[in-house]
């Protein structure tokens, strides 16, 4: 049987399961509505560290302890390592996982790395070249401000398209051997740049990637979005999951079971948030806490994950380029 | 299937996004912004009239203890909370001058006193001082040429 399926999507033949997932999150997200689902909620935003940076490293590599000692896999037992974050030359992915003396591949796909990397490790799990392989993916309030943003005592005001970046990181083990939650499908985004400038509004400028791959994943698999029981996009906030529910349904697509990790994460009306949360974080720590959980308590049964980014710098930014942006979707299946 | 060309999108985007709450935003800056002015005043009339200070002297010693409260208020973590409400209203003001300054410089104090705090303490505050500097030359050159 083709392992291909139309112009994005592969099929994961093999049983490949998620056999366990870790979630460590900072404070605020841990006062939020899925505080329960969390692993670790880390007491201040330092947890000790020296620096900002390395308590996002230090993030990264508990949350792959911790998954690997809830699937009692040993760190000897890892082929590969897939990580990411958003900092400049992905420092959280390789400061944090340098001592673990696991082959490691190093990913940037902005916010979309969890679900690049949980894309990557099946494929890889598939192929038969790994028995077993951590994706993980982190982000931090504080180093993502002060790289993209302004140092975190100045005094600006938001404006309520923006987002909050999530301090979370999230780690799950894939491996044959296990019995589910399976990835039985990988659709590959495209990057798509629909010509939004406006770093405050990141929603808006990753809703075309996450449509695009969301309708390539349907036309692909012949599938209709009733077939999952949760369809869930990274951090497209409340903006952007408004802007995807409307592009989907003029694309022929009802999504009724909807609903998106930025708005998850955060309840947008208490915390302060804007339209919600964003970073890589944001997805990993929803999805390897929240949806995970949820998927072995049978919760939900079926799950479309769409991971969505936004590829750009605080260079392109200042130059007046537009945001490219992308989305990638893992489906994920109890039977 | 619905193709929006980027010009439709853009417009698409912008009836899609909540503006900012103008009013609420203009009502805010001018309480606290105004707060602040009332603030100064009543440090230039303590110094002048209970301290008995010369006028020329309040004018130089106003705006120093201003800016000494701006930057306390950052270190201690309170201006950024206050300007979440106040926007231009804390920004305008010479406090937020300091507040440019001393976030940068307490923010990047982990990459070393020389490459990070003083490098760039000026990150936010610098084009304010070039352009404010080359507008006061070219106002000074006008009023020398003209007067």
């Amino acid at each position: 049987m083709p392992k291909r399926l139309g112009k994005q999507t592969v099929i994961i033949e093999s049983n490949v399961s998620i056999i366990s997932s870790a979630a460590i999150v900072g404070v605020k997200e841990g006062e939020g509505p899925l505080s329960n689902y969390f692993d670790t909620i880390i007491e201040d935003a330092e947890w000790g560290e020296e620096s900002w940076e390395k308590t996002e490293s230090k993030m990264q590599r508990e949350a792959v302890m911790t998954a690997l000692k809830k699937g009692n896999v040993t760190e000897s037992n890892l082929h590969y390592l897939l990580a990411g974050d958003l900092l400049n030359q992905s420092i959280g992915s390789t400061f944090g996982l340098r001592e673990m003396g696991v082959p490691f591949f190093g990913l940037f796909g902005a916010c979309s790395t969890m679900a690049e990397s949980l894309s990557l490790a099946a494929m890889l799990t598939d192929g038969g070249f790994s028995d077993y392989s951590a994706a993980v993916t982190s982000s931090h309030f504080c180093t993502a401000e002060r790289q993209f943003r302004m140092p975190l005592e100045y005094g600006g005001q938001r404006t309520p398209t923006s987002q909050w970046t999530v301090t979370g990181a999230g780690a799950a083990i894939v491996s044959k051997n296990g019995s589910g939650p399976y990835i039985r499908h990988v659709t590959t985004g495209k990057i798509v740049d629909m010509g939004i400038k406006d770093p405050n509004n990141m929603g808006s400028a990753m809703a075309p990637a996450a449509v695009d791959t969301m309708t390539a994943h349907f036309q692909d698999t012949g599938r209709t979005p009733d077939f999952y029981d949760l369809i869930v996009t990274g951090d497209l906030g409340a903006v952007g999951r408004a802007i995807t529910i409307e592009m989907m349904e003029k694309n022929g697509y009802i999504l009724d079971k909807y609903d998106d990790c930025g708005c998850m994460i955060f309840d947008l009306e208490q915390q302060d948030v804007s339209a919600g949360g964003s970073g890589c974080g944001c997805s990993a720590a929803t999805l390897c806490g929240y949806i995970l959980k949820s998927m072995t308590d049978k919760v939900f049964n079926n799950v479309l994950f769409i991971a969505t980014g936004a590829l750009m710098s605080p260079t392109t930014t200042l130059q007046g380029e537009t945001i490219p942006a992308i989305a990638h979707a893992v489906a994920i299946s109890n039977e | 299937m619905k193709k929006y060309t980027k010009e439709e999108y853009k417009k698409y985007v912008e009836q899609k996004s909540p503006n900012s709450p103008l009013l609420k935003n203009m009502l805010f800056a001018f309480l606290i912004g105004g707060a602040i002015c009332v603030i100064g005043q009543g440090i230039g009339d303590f110094y002048e009239r209970v301290l008995n200070m010369e006028t020329e002297t309040v004018r130089a010693l106003v705006p120093i203890t201003l800016i000494f409260l701006g930057a306390l208020a950052t270190g201690l973590n309170i201006y950024d909370d206050v300007a979440k409400f106040a926007g231009a209203g804390t920004l305008v003001p010479i406090t937020g001058f300091a507040n440019s300054i001393v976030a940068p410089a307490m923010e990047f104090k982990k990459e070393g006193y020389v490459l990070g705090l003083a490098a760039k303490m000026f990150v936010i505050a610098g084009p304010v001082l070039v352009y404010g500097i080359v507008t006061s030359i070219i106002g000074g050159l006008i009023y020398y040429l003209i007067i």
